[in-house]
């Protein structure tokens, strides 16, 4: 094992954390803002990436798919609040889940319906195709460390909206007091669109970025929906600090374990049973980590309202 | 999200035994396959097939109930009992996953209906569980995985990486795989089901030195990973069972998969009589080539037509012999069944080319002639 390969393996976690925290920050924001829980969060992934796919595909562009996939899951999103999620908010959160998991089926199906059952193609752009050499000899596809990139440029955006404009002003606002907010005259209902808009975008960017390494195709964004689910409950309910610290967390932590955990059981055990025991481990490994943060921080690492 | 098309085919028969006009009895086919959800593309080739047959066959007497499973073991079995029980069908066939099949192959023939299956062949019911109304038109699980084995072999491969799914199937792929590979493993690695980033994974290969890579990963796992895979900068050559290369997912892949070597029973540019008719046709009806999928679907309603013509299906003994004898024509060529009523067929290994603007596959070699599973021996029948 060179360091080299404990390298890029840190930096596949932290690409595949960057990937989880834009799914995580706008799951965080919805649920710290308006107390909702959303699981269709995971439709608004797959429609950022099938209007990249279908842009891209027909423009020739990956960059206008892109911002396609921006609109789209943004007018998905804002669709999706207007006409379903606003009478969900005083409800209790058994209703909010019902309701957005029938949310999930018709998203599912019209997708297929539009699309047809087969996967689309969707590649990365030439400009960012093909590894790049670091510092080492080490080869690191080009792409990954592009979507890294885009991560932290998000994160800090994101920083900057929610500390520095008014309109972060009113989203901090919303999450520790929604009444005073409206009774200052805020226009609170215009706000929570914006909210869900922005998270709704934030996935589609992700379904987007993700969509050209891996397959789009209907019913891609529940399981990356579950582990945005284990980010923000790591990192605090609400906090969009806590979603950037946990999904790093979850990416570097799943991505050893599926790397290391194998290797360790050799030490002292027979080939195919130690790859076996210790793969079975690893897809464990993150659940693992939250009930240990769980345990020691019971409202996550960071929690939004104290 | 039920779909049920029906086939008003039987109407027509009847009306022509009325007319005096000595019929068949009529036989009813109930068909569960996946039509909606991340899988659906296998269950509508299965379908499409199938009913390409049917059509092309103009035989009345074939009545085919079609619904939808949804992937779902819990919702194919309540399918299943109701397509029985109150649909009064005589044959089930088009499942697709494993592990639906075996909840709903071994009450099926304990009830004493046929079961036809078009693409699932776990191996629990081709050796000690086989039963004589469980006929498989497609492949036992394990074969496509021993082919590439044997390719991998005489491609003089010395050290393989090879990798699939921790589930049942993926652990079959590997044992097969080894079954047939002499060479060393440059590693072995089971991921998670459902998994779609690989970059962990494609670390390890390129740090372990293999010098070929073998993966099953059907569906968008595989997407993903040859997608990340291209993008690495590891250029060993991959190779893997048909299912991660075949056409539904090959234009989700595109360029990433091109001169990748697969292995399968058919390939669109096989050589053996009716074969181009068959593409031609499929083409004609859906607008699409057909993928291995399609074949199945439509030599599973071959053999039933088949037998259609030779028996009466509620003497059960003579339809099973009728089906056993399978005198169908194949688009995969030479096609009988084993003692364990598993197909005996040759394994081809293909390579994935582009065709103008399509993403295709054509014949590279034979990998196994004749080839019977390893489990027919466990079956006694």
């Amino acid at each position: 094992m060179t360091s080299a390969l404990i390298i890029e393996q840190l930096l596949n976690g932290l690409q595949f954390g960057v990937m989880l925290f834009l799914m995580a920050a706008g799951l965080t924001l919805v649920f710290g803002v308006m107390g909702l829980i959303n699981l269709a969060h995971g439709s608004l992934y797959m429609v950022g990436a099938f209007a990249c796919a279908a842009v891209a595909s027909y423009t020739g562009s990956f960059w206008l798919g892109v911002v396609a996939s921006l609109a789209a899951s943004a007018a998905a999103g804002a669709l999706v609040e207007v006409t379903v999620i606003r009478r969900l908010y005083n409800r209790d959160h058994l209703d909010q889940v019902l309701a957005t998991f029938a949310l999930i089926l018709i998203f599912s199906e019209g997708t297929r319906y539009l699309f047809g059952s087969f996967p689309l193609f969707l590649n990365v752009p030439d400009m960012l195709a093909g590894p790049i050499s670091l510092p080492g000899g080490l080869q690191y596809p080009l792409y990954r460390f592009a979507i890294i990139v885009v991560g932290a440029l998000v994160a800090f955006g994101l920083y900057l909206l929610i500390s520095r404009t008014r309109l972060g002003i009113r989203i901090r606002a919303g999450e520790s007091d929604r009444a005073m907010i409206a009774a200052l005259g805020i226009d609170i209902r215009l706000l929570y669109t914006i909210v869900f808009a922005l998270g709704a975008a934030l996935a589609g960017l992700a379904g987007a970025l993700v969509g050209a390494i891996q397959s789009v195709q209907v019913g891609m964004g529940e399981p990356v929906l579950i582990l945005a689910f284990v980010v923000i409950v790591i990192g605090g309910i609400g906090s969009i600090k806590g979603a950037l610290v946990g999904a790093v967390l979850v990416g570097v932590v799943d991505t050893l374990g599926r790397f290391l955990l194998p290797q360790f059981f050799q030490l002292f055990m027979d080939n195919a049973q130690a790859t076996s025991i210790g793969s079975a481990l690893a897809s464990m490994s993150i659940y693992i980590l939250m009930a240990l943060v769980l345990v020691v921080k019971p409202k996550g690492l960071f929690p939004a309202n104290g | 999200m039920k779909k049920t098309g029906i086939l008003k085919a039987g109407l027509v028969g009847l009306s022509m035994c009325l007319a005096g006009t000595a019929a068949a009895e009529p036989v009813k086919v109930g068909m569960i396959t996946t039509l909606s959800g991340g899988g659906a593309g296998l269950g509508v080739d299965v379908r499409d097939g199938f009913m390409l047959a049917v059509k092309q066959s103009g035989n009345k007497d074939l009545e085919v109930v079609i619904e939808d499973d949804a992937r779902k073991p819990a919702l194919a079995v309540q399918i299943a009992d109701k397509m029985i029980q109150s649909e009064k069908v005589d044959i089930l066939t088009g499942i697709i996953w494993s592990n639906l099949a075996m909840a709903v192959i071994p009450s099926t023939v304990s009830q004493g209906k046929f079961y036809i299956s078009p693409n699932a062949g776990p191996s629990q019911l081709a050796g000690k569980g086989c039963n004589a109304n469980y006929f498989n038109a497609a492949y036992q699980n394990d074969n496509l995985h021993e082919g590439m084995g044997a390719y991998a072999t005489k491609a003089g491969y010395q050290k393989t990486f090879i990798m699939a799914p921790n589930y049942p199937a993926g652990k079959d792929s590997l044992t097969g795989f080894k079954r047939f590979y002499k060479g060393e493993l440059a590693g072995e690695v089971y991921t998670k089901l459902g998994q779609t980033d690989y970059a962990a994974e494609i670390a390890q290969i390129r740090a372990s030195g293999a010098d070929s890579v073998f993966v099953f990963l059907p569906g968008g796992m595989g997407i993903a990973f040859m997608k990340q895979y291209a993008q690495s900068g590891v250029f060993k050559p991959v190779m893997g069972p048909a299912f991660s290369f075949d056409q539904g997912i090959l234009q989700a892949v595109g360029q990433n998969a091109v001169g990748v070597k697969n292995s399968s029973h058919w390939s669109k540019d096989l050589d053996v009589p009716g074969n181009k008719e068959f593409v031609e046709s499929f083409q004609a009806e859906f607008g699409r080539l057909p993928s291995l999928y399609a074949v199945q679907g439509f030599d599973a309603a071959n053999l039933i037509l088949s037998a259609m013509s030779k028996a009466d299906v509620n003497d059960k003994e003579a339809f099973r012999a009728a089906l056993k004898e399978a005198d169908i024509q194949s688009p995969r060529g030479a096609f009988k069944f084993n003692k364990n009523n598993h197909p005996i067929q040759n394994i081809y290994v293909r390579e994935v080319i582009k065709e103008g603007d399509i993403y295709t596959n054509k014949i590279d070699s034979l990998a196994l002639e004749n080839h019977q599973d390893a489990y027919a021996d466990e079956c006694k029948m």
